[in-house]
């Protein structure tokens, strides 16, 4: 993590934004308003008896999990199992689903999620950093998609915008081809590059919870294990939830494994036991390949 | 089999070709017509005297299309600058904010009012707006006023346009994907901040061309500006001064007092330059359309 922040140290001598902290750890590059040394908060999810309906068809049906802080939780299962669905429900993007009816409770850090309302849903959604399956650039620049977020939150000042916007892109691998193209539509960009982009924008607001919809589905093997990488560097000091439908690096990098399977929680636990002695024959199917 | 279907294909094309050039030639026979005929009153007058001075007398010769050219242009601004902001949020309170029910009883509404006669919008301003500003809005401001004026003329202008404006603004921000919003408020943007930020600027390009759509129509609109707007021959110094835009003119007056000589020629420069202004109007806004879409996509 540390080589990330060391090209940054160097201009900024203001004592207001540290971006090393003393000992090494991760400082928050414009978020005064948080502590740096994070560790003491545990930020846990906790899912109890949820259920989604969309147009009364029953998609999440009784989850319950935990989902631990500072590790990486891979959600596995086949398409059209309500991973995605899952997920929106995590950053209540599932408001703006049409006829979505959510009940349950999502505990995070003992706030109840599903019942949240108006400005929290804001703050809550800058929490959970939702990258979405379809890597979707902003109609704008490079460099303002991944500035979107500190201007939404009211960060104008261009010199750390400037900053924010190379750390981020650096960290999601993407500074080398960009670099000198910053000024110029983020639509441009390969689906690849997209997808890094919409991580860099992700992680740019600074969320405790990366939540990652299947962030490496159009990257080369290369640069998916760049993301791997990072995600593994990310984990001091992000929950990562992550969906994916490589198994292979599911078994590469998660800490914990979900398997669903319409709409149910079938399995979870971590990841060595699950993927070596899964309990469920389901899981065990899913696992030897039986479907995709 | 083969060689019928080329052929089938090849004749369509063709055809196609050719009604697309004729449609093109027509505008181009269309502005040589209005030329040849305006031209006696060229050789009487100077280019820059008919353009540029204001004296409008028939009867003596003095044809000045100022004050006329000065009436159009004020009532086309007076009511874009009213009807694009209000048609703007309009249409983004329907699409972002507005729950569906609402939606399902204003937009058979606004069909309606876009589909109205013109007519029918002069009537209103005459009943409505006339007596509004001769009453209660132009003593607040100046001395005397009838209601005829400039000011009524761009407000029914500009009532006019605004159905149009909001059903082709709400076409464009209902083509916005949802997954761009979704990106956007994912990062802890209002709904604001999204329509703002992200919404309006994906569709500006479809924005400018709408709202030069609505321009053409408005510099064209004959009846319901010519009932409201007074037509006195002068440039108008305030809002509250009648006016007379082109197209009134020709409506006015065509087919009466043609004994005059050189009032058709006249009328007939009228019409050419009111075809000129549109058609410059469409070139630049292209050009400026061109920009805008280089510089977002
Ligand atoms: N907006 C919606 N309206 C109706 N049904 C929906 C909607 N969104 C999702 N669903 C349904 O919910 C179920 C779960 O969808 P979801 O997108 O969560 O699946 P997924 O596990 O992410 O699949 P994939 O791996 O293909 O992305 C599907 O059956 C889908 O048809
Ligand atoms: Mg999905």
């Amino acid at each position: 993590m540390k080589h990330f922040f060391q090209a940054l140290s160097l201009p900024v001598k203001s004592r207001a934004y540290p971006f090393n902290a003393p000992d090494g750890k991760v400082a928050n590059l414009f978020r005064p308003d948080r502590k740096f040394h994070r560790d003491e908060e545990e930020s846990e999810l906790v899912v109890r008896d949820l259920n989604v309906y969309i147009k009364e068809q029953h998609i999440l049906k009784e989850i319950n999990l935990a989902i631990p802080d500072k590790k990486i939780t891979c959600i596995v299962g086949p398409s059209g199992c309500g991973k995605s669905t899952l997920l929106k429900t995590f950053n209540r993007l599932i408001d703006s689903v049409e006829g979505a009816r959510v009940s349950g409770k999502v505990l995070l850090n003992g706030t109840d999620i599903v019942s949240s309302s108006g400005p929290e849903i804001i703050h809550l959604r800058r929490e959970m950093g939702l990258i979405s399956q379809k890597p979707c650039p902003l109609p704008m620049s490079i460099f303002d998609n991944i500035a979107y977020g500190c201007r939404i939150h009211g960060i104008r000042n261009r010199k750390k915008l400037r900053l924010v916007v190379r750390h981020y892109l650096e960290a999601a691998g993407l500074w080398e081809e960009v670099q000198d193209r910053l000024n110029t539509p983020a639509i441009r960009l390969s689906i690849g590059q997209q997808q890094r982009l919409c991580l860099a924008r992700s992680l740019a607001v600074e969320p405790r919870f990366i939540l990652a919809d299947e962030a490496t589905s159009a990257l080369d093997p290369i640069s998916s294990k760049t993301i791997e990488e990072l995600f593994v560097k990310l984990k001091q000091n992000y929950s990562i939830v992550m969906v994916t439908h490589t198994l292979r690096q599911a078994l590469r990098i998660a800490d914990n494994v979900i398997f669903m399977y319409l709409g149910e929680v079938i399995e979870s636990g971590p990841a060595e036991r699950v993927f070596n002695r899964p309990e469920h024959k389901l899981t065990r199917k899913y696992l030897s390949g039986v479907f995709s | 089999m083969m060689t019928i279907r080329v052929l089938k294909d090849k004749t369509a094309g063709g055809i196609m070709f050719f009604l697309t050039l004729s449609s093109m030639l027509l505008v181009v026979i269309m502005g040589i017509g209005l030329f040849l005929k305006s031209a006696p009153v060229f050789e009487e007058h100077s280019l820059g005297e008919l353009l540029f001075s204001s004296s409008w007398k028939p009867m003596r010769g003095e044809f000045g299309f100022l004050p006329f050219i000065m009436g159009t242009i004020w009532v086309t601004v007076i009511a874009v600058v009213m009807a694009v902001p209000v048609s703007l949020l309009t249409a983004i309170y329907l699409t972002e904010y507005a729950r569906p029910v609402v939606r399902k009883y204003v937009f058979p509404a606004l069909d309606i009012l876009a589909g109205l006669p013109s007519v029918i919008y002069g009537v209103w301003g005459t009943l409505l707006i006339v007596p509004f500003i001769s009453g209660w809005l132009a003593p607040r401001f100046v001395d005397f006023s009838t209601g005829y004026t400039m000011l009524a003329g761009g407000i029914v202008l500009g009532v006019m346009i605004l159905p149009l404006l909001v059903s082709l603004f709400i076409e464009l921000i209902t083509s916005v994907p949802e997954e761009l919003r979704e990106a956007s408020i994912s990062l802890g943007a209002t709904r604001w901040q999204t329509t703002k930020a992200v919404v309006v600027r994906a569709v500006l390009p479809g924005l400018v061309a709408a709202v030069v759509l609505a321009v053409s129509r408005a510099l064209g609109e004959t009846i319901a500006v010519l009932m409201v707007c007074g037509n006195l021959p002068e440039i108008p110094g305030s809002l509250f001064d009648a006016c007379y835009p082109i197209p009134a003119l020709i409506a006015n007056n065509y087919g009466e007092m043609l004994s005059l000589p050189l009032y058709e020629a006249a009328l007939m420069f009228a019409a050419l330059i009111l075809f000129i202004v549109v058609l410059l109007f469409n070139l630049v806004s292209r050009v400026v359309l061109y920009r805008i879409e280089k510089t977002f996509s």
